[in-house]
């Protein structure tokens, strides 16, 4: 039995289309430990959404779990009937996504969106649910809460909005929160406040989080450890420090080296030549191959599976016993 | 939401001028009220006082006013043909036609609903294809044929429901005539409004059916499935409520249609409505009532707009608060 909070083994997600299955996630495995933020990086298209929704329990059709299992303290849950994994979604996996604007019902109140969370999930009272969403919105820093509790999501500003959905997401204290892309749709002068916001909560409350992002700052300022995703696989997954310092896979390395530096914004961005294969023609082998600067021959032979190398997991020849001396 | 009602009330007899507008041409270009009111040997010096003591000579400006004040205080003068004022015609059959058209609507409303919802959140059955199908029907059939198939079915086959005529009417206080209480009234009014509302029943349906589906894929509907939410709660508490901000103004300005329309229906049901005294009154020219029906029906839509609005503004936060509340 595992001990991790949350262990996702071999996930695979599929789509079936005309022209046959279109394989999104592909063997992807990487566990959560409690209150353990993951980042999760990579280009559009790796699947880091997918991966998120699968855990979660909303993938949309056609979007299926074709393969691996997800466990959740050990209990599997991606093949629960609907009504048991609504149960644990928000009880027990909460979920806050990119554009905060769009996130929260036009039609009513914050408080209303709060309180009604909160009774799904537990038995409380209307009135004790009420002072729980104040008690929220309070932890959230929105100011006045007593009063802004009675106001619609359009009078407040994009901030405080996705302050709100963090309140919405941790209102019944979840195990985990998958937060895909919190700040992206924000003014970048609130990114920083709402990520910082988010990871006090989540360790005041001992909440894990799979952070998914675009930005290796925020990764290297929030995350425990970091899942690097190229095409539907992991590439490289390991602790921060390790992950951002000493990148081993080739992908993350040229990751890395785009992070563009505080005070050296006219440094132009080192950017990885090319990009990600469409899932309909991954390249035999590495996916990465066609983008990597020390691909050789066994790459556009074989795909490789995440090695175990000091600490970190990646997923690269070059790491291969075998091949690592060639 | 003074203001709002006060603009709204503003725009609402701008709007109503304009079509006392073309009720007043309308006198102007069919045909002479004179002939309608004498006899062809009447001497032509005999019409030129009678057109002077009506003031038809008067500038086309003091015309139209005086038959905008006259219309405001519900005179449309006398009917050419039943001699009568156009006004008591009018309002001797407006019930009939007022409840006729509501009724339609609301069965219209009410069938629609559902069937939208379930078509919506079931795209996929067989039955919501069915059910979208069988409303394609419902659209390109025209009225008239669909109210004899009903006659022919209903009341000459199964002798179920009457094919004509109002029923039993009882009066209320006020003098509004209703057949919304007797048994007989209540089995007339079955065909016809079925009839009527069939058109806008399929029309809100799929109305609601594409709102649903528009809905449903929202961010704030996948996040209210995140939260663990019910899925009762998400599809009529979070997904309903918001298809209906749009549905209820449609709703509001077919029930406009459904007045005017009812003409049609009227006329095949026999339904003793405004309706068919207009065709009466367009075959005989008689140009009062036909002006007056036009200045009432703009009034009915004027002011069912005007509750639609007031209903969208309650429904829709968005609108009650002009301003945000604060920043960050
Ligand atoms: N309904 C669908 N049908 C077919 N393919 C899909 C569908 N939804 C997603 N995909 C594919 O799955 C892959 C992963 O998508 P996903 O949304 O997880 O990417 P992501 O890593 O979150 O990207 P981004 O950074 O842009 O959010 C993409 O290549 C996408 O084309
Ligand atoms: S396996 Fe080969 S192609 Fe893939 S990242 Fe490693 S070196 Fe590059
Ligand atoms: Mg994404």
């Amino acid at each position: 039995m595992s001990n991790h909070l949350l262990e996702v083994r071999n996930l695979r997600i599929e789509f079936p289309t005309r022209k046959g299955i279109l394989t999104a996630i592909d063997d992807v495995s990487f566990h959560i430990d409690e209150g353990e933020v993951l980042g999760v990086v990579g280009e559009s298209g790796a699947g880091k959404s997918l991966t998120g929704a699968a855990i979660i329990g909303l993938l949309e059709p056609p979007g299926r779990v074709a393969g691996g299992e997800i466990l959740l303290e050990g209990r599997r849950i991606d093949n629960l009937p609907y009504e048991e994994m609504r149960r644990i979604r928000g009880r027990q996996i909460g979920a806050i996504f990119q554009d905060p604007l769009t996130s929260l019902n036009p039609l009513y109140t914050v408080g209303r969106q709060l309180t009604e969370t909160i009774m799904t999930h537990t038995d409380m009272t209307p009135t004790k649910a009420r002072e729980r969403a104040i008690e929220m919105l309070t932890q959230v820093g929105i100011p006045a809460p007593e009063r802004r509790v009675d106001q619609y999501p359009h009078q407040f500003s994009g901030g405080m909005r996705q302050r709100v959905v963090i309140a919405l997401a941790l209102c019944v204290n979840p195990r985990l929160v998958v937060a895909d892309e919190p700040t992206t749709a924000l003014d970048v002068s609130i990114q920083a406040q709402i990520i910082a916001l988010l990871k006090k909560l989540c360790r005041e409350h001992g909440t894990a989080v799979m952070l998914v992002t675009h930005d290796m700052g925020v990764i290297a300022e929030t995350a425990d450890r970091v899942a690097v995703m190229y095409a539907g696989r992991i590439a490289e997954i390991g602790p921060v420090k390790q992950v951002v310092k000493q990148a081993k896979h080739p992908y993350t390395e040229g990751l890395m080296g785009s992070i563009p530096m505080i005070g050296h914004t006219d440094e132009k961005l080192r950017q990885i030549e090319g990009s990600m294969p469409r899932l309909t023609n991954i390249p035999t082998g590495c996916a990465f191959n066609p983008r990597c600067p020390k691909a050789f021959d066994r790459c556009f032979r074989e795909r490789p599976d995440t090695i175990p190398v000091d600490g970190t997991e990646v997923a690269c020849w070059l790491f291969d016993k075998e091949t690592a001396n060639v | 939401m003074a203001a709002f009602i006060l603009r709204r009330l503003a725009q609402s007899i701008l709007v109503m001028l304009v079509v006392s507008l073309v009720a007043f041409y309308m006198f102007q270009f069919l045909g002479d009220p004179i002939n309608q009111m004498v006899g062809i040997d009447t001497p032509l010096a005999e019409r030129e006082a009678l057109r002077e003591r009506l003031g038809l000579n008067d500038p086309m400006i003091i015309r139209f006013g005086k038959f905008v004040l006259n219309a405001a205080q519900l005179d449309f003068g006398l009917s050419y043909q039943h001699k009568q004022p156009v006004v008591d015609l009018l309002m001797e059959r407006m019930p009939a036609t007022i409840e006729l058209s509501f009724v339609s609507a609301i069965i219209a409303f009410f069938l629609a609903l559902p069937a939208g919802v379930y078509t919506g959140l079931y795209r996929n059955r067989w039955s919501s294809k069915a059910l979208l199908t069988l409303s394609l029907v419902g659209i390109s059939i025209p009225t008239f044929l669909i109210g004899i198939l009903f006659i022919y079915l209903f009341a000459v086959i199964l002798g179920w429901l009457p094919s004509f005529g109002r029923g039993e009417v009882i009066t209320l206080p006020g003098g509004w005539t209703t057949g919304l209480l007797t048994v007989s009234g209540l089995k007339a009014i079955i065909l016809p409004a079925t009839t009527l509302g069939l058109f806008t029943l399929t029309l809100i349906m799929r109305l609601i059916r594409a709102e649903m589906l528009e809905v449903l894929r929202t961010d704030y509907i996948k996040f209210a499935r995140a939260r663990g939410l019910t899925n009762r709660a998400v599809n009529f508490g979070h997904a309903l409520k918001n298809t209906l901000v749009p549905v209820i103004t449609v709703t509001g300005l077919l029930l406009g249609n459904l007045i005017a329309f009812a003409i049609i229906t009227e006329s095949v049901f026999q339904w003793p409505g405004m309706g068919r005294l207009f065709l009466q009154a367009i075959q005989e020219v008689d140009l009062p009532v036909m002006s007056a029906y036009l200045v009432m029906i703009s009034f009915l839509f004027v002011v069912i707009n005007l509750i639609v609005d007031i209903l969208y503004y309650v429904v829709d936060p968005r609108l009650r608060v002009e301003k945000s509340g604060g920043g960050h």
